[in-house]
């Protein structure tokens, strides 16, 4: 099963989550870092990676000589990825969505398509956690093509654990879109509460169950509480504040190594989830 | 005029909180809340809504059903598994996974499927307490971010200039892609917040590394620099070394969680730390002190 960890909000402590998941199911499971953009869940393993692939795109390559000067996929192209100015061809490979229909267009067969990188896969694996993060190579655009990729790496004898963008946008939903379950990390916050909102109604849009774990809980929860009671969502857990948890991560450890009396809340949360 | 933006890589470094109280600090600014699908500035600055407008773009496919022959060409030219389709069944379009690049369109033997407009969510021009603010709220899951980012960004600018601001502040969004950079092009000064931890460093790095992509100021916030001293003077060297100011240390704080829960910036609390804090920040990058000096 794929369980993803989304939120709303930056900084809730998606990461977190997800690393404790993986720790917890060892070999049965497999980590995704799917925040390509600004990816973070390698920084806890604290070691190079042990192999690492190119992430590429289709994009079009002109063949001069062959064109016609028809423009007919300048004029197709609905992102502007290619100026067509006379004869010459200008092709802004940052702007191509890899749809392949200029290619498919062209009369003359000027267009091939080729491979253009915009990022990289890491595999590491330390202890019996297995990780996987896509990284998208500094000035790129597009983070979706490399998020595919990512979760293109699942492995259906393993329970996945999709490590989110934030937000509710495009990186996001193509994230959690064939998560069998997402859980949502929101922190006691008029912030958090309302971020959690907009990724429950993106959630409840796509027809995708989920559940809620609240970090840094202090003693006002009750917003948070009340509004998931209001949705029919259960609090999965709540991981309390802790000024030992905050400076561990700060310094790349893990929260199951900052705070080992919690792993029994999440082995208990992955066998609900029927993840273990 | 000049353009501020507060981002940071990493989510949660503090850029609302902190954003909010420049917003509070600046004599003559036209807001902007660039965070299009997690929007939070709001919750701040109690906007009153003046103009809604639909935000429309790019296209969606709508399938003409009676041309529909069932061939599934439109399902096997897709690249983005937007399509689905079953044997001898109409094929199901995915609003989520489309991104609108038409393919569909020219495949189609048929001519059976055609673009119409996409609605991706509202934009709004709002008085806020601390200013006129533009912001928007992205349909769940919406495409084109970055398009709506700079509808926004643009009606603020045609605001500041009927109305002599000579600031535009801007809250950013996460991240180093599409919207960050739909907000950051043109703009004169990124303030990245970052915090000390490995993550934030890590982040803060990429955050730099992009922006130097553009002809913009760099400046750097170590927000909750207290919770990992050791983390935070490590960040500040690598600024340094790098050329990069620090314009400020924020010491991790109750006030912020506590103002916030009440709907207010830490600048309603002057005789906090926090608050005297940030308006020596401000000091440092506040366009009306830099005219002065110029005179």
């Amino acid at each position: 099963m794929k369980i993803a960890v989304a939120s709303g909000k930056g900084g809730t402590g998606k990461t977190t989550v997800s690393l404790a998941l993986a720790e917890v199911l060892g070999t049965k499971g497999l980590l995704l870092d799917c925040d390509v953009e600004e990816p973070n869940c390698h920084l806890f393993f604290q070691m190079p990676a042990d192999k690492t692939t190119p992430v590429t795109v289709k994009i079009p390559s002109f063949n001069q000589d062959l064109c016609i000067g028809c423009h007919q996929c300048s004029d197709f192209c609905a992102f502007n990825a290619i100026a067509n100015i006379g004869k010459k061809l200008l092709i802004f490979p940052e702007l191509c969505h890899s749809c392949g229909g200029c290619a498919y267009l062209c009369p003359t067969k000027a267009i091939q398509e080729i491979d253009h990188k915009i990022g990289v896969l890491e595999y590491r694996k330390k202890g019996s956690v297995e990780l996987i993060t896509g990284i998208m190579d500094v000035g790129n655009i597009i983070a979706v093509p490399i998020i595919h990729q990512v979760i293109a790496q699942a492995d259906s004898h393993r329970t996945t654990i999709l490590d989110s963008p934030p937000g509710t946008a495009c990186p996001m939903v193509n994230t959690i879109r064939d998560a069998d379950f997402v859980i949502l990390v929101t922190e006691p916050t008029p912030f958090g509460l309302y971020d959690l909102q907009l990724a429950q109604d993106t959630l409840e849009a796509m027809n995708i169950p989920s559940g809620v774990i609240i970090n840094r809980a202090d003693d006002s929860c009750a917003d948070v509480e009340a509004f998931c009671k209001s949705r029919n969502i259960d609090v999965l857990m709540k991981i309390p504040f802790s000024k030992k948890i905050a400076t561990g991560y700060s310094n790349g450890d893990s929260l199951l190594t900052s705070a080992p009396e919690l792993k029994p809340k999440f082995t208990q949360l992955l066998q609900k989830l029927g993840g273990l | 005029m000049k353009e501020i933006l507060i981002i940071s890589g990493k989510g949660g470094c503090g850029k609302t909180s902190l954003c909010a109280g420049f917003a509070k600090l600046a004599k003559s600014a036209v807001l902007v809340d660039c965070d299009v699908d997690a929007s939070d500035l709001h919750l701040l600055l109690k906007p009153e809504i003046i103009k809604k407008e639909v935000f429309i773009a790019g296209e969606l496919p709508s399938l003409d059903e009676e041309k529909c022959i069932r061939c599934g060409k439109c399902k096997e030219y897709c690249r983005l598994n937007a399509i689905t389709f079953a044997e001898h069944e109409l094929p199901v379009f995915h609003e989520n996974a489309c991104e609108g690049c038409k393919v569909c369109t020219i495949v189609c033997p048929t001519k059976a499927i055609t673009m119409v407009p996409r609605t991706c969510g509202e934009w709004m021009k709002s008085q806020t307490c601390a200013g006129m603010m533009f912001h928007a709220r992205l349909l769940p899951g919406g495409e084109n971010s970055g398009k709506l980012i700079a509808e926004i960004r643009k009606a603020a600018r045609e605001e500041a200039k009927r109305e002599k601001q000579d600031l535009l502040l801007s809250d950013g969004p996460p991240g180093i892609g599409c919207p960050v950079i739909s907000s950051i092009t043109g703009v004169d000064m990124a303030v990245i917040i970052t915090e000390p931890t490995l993550s934030g460093l890590h982040d803060l790095k990429r955050t730099i590394q992009m922006a130097r992509e553009f002809e913009v100021e760099i400046r750097v916030i170590i927000n909750k620099y207290d919770l990992n001293s050791e983390m935070a003077d490590k960040i500040q060297k690598a600024c340094e070394k790098n050329g990069i100011q620090v314009i400020g240390k924020m010491p991790f704080d109750p006030i912020f969680n506590s103002s916030l829960r009440e709907g207010k910036t830490i600048i309603d609390f002057p005789d906090s730390e926090p608050a005297k804090i940030l308006a020596s920040i401000w000091k440092q990058i506040d366009p009306s002190k830099e005219k002065g000096k110029r005179k």
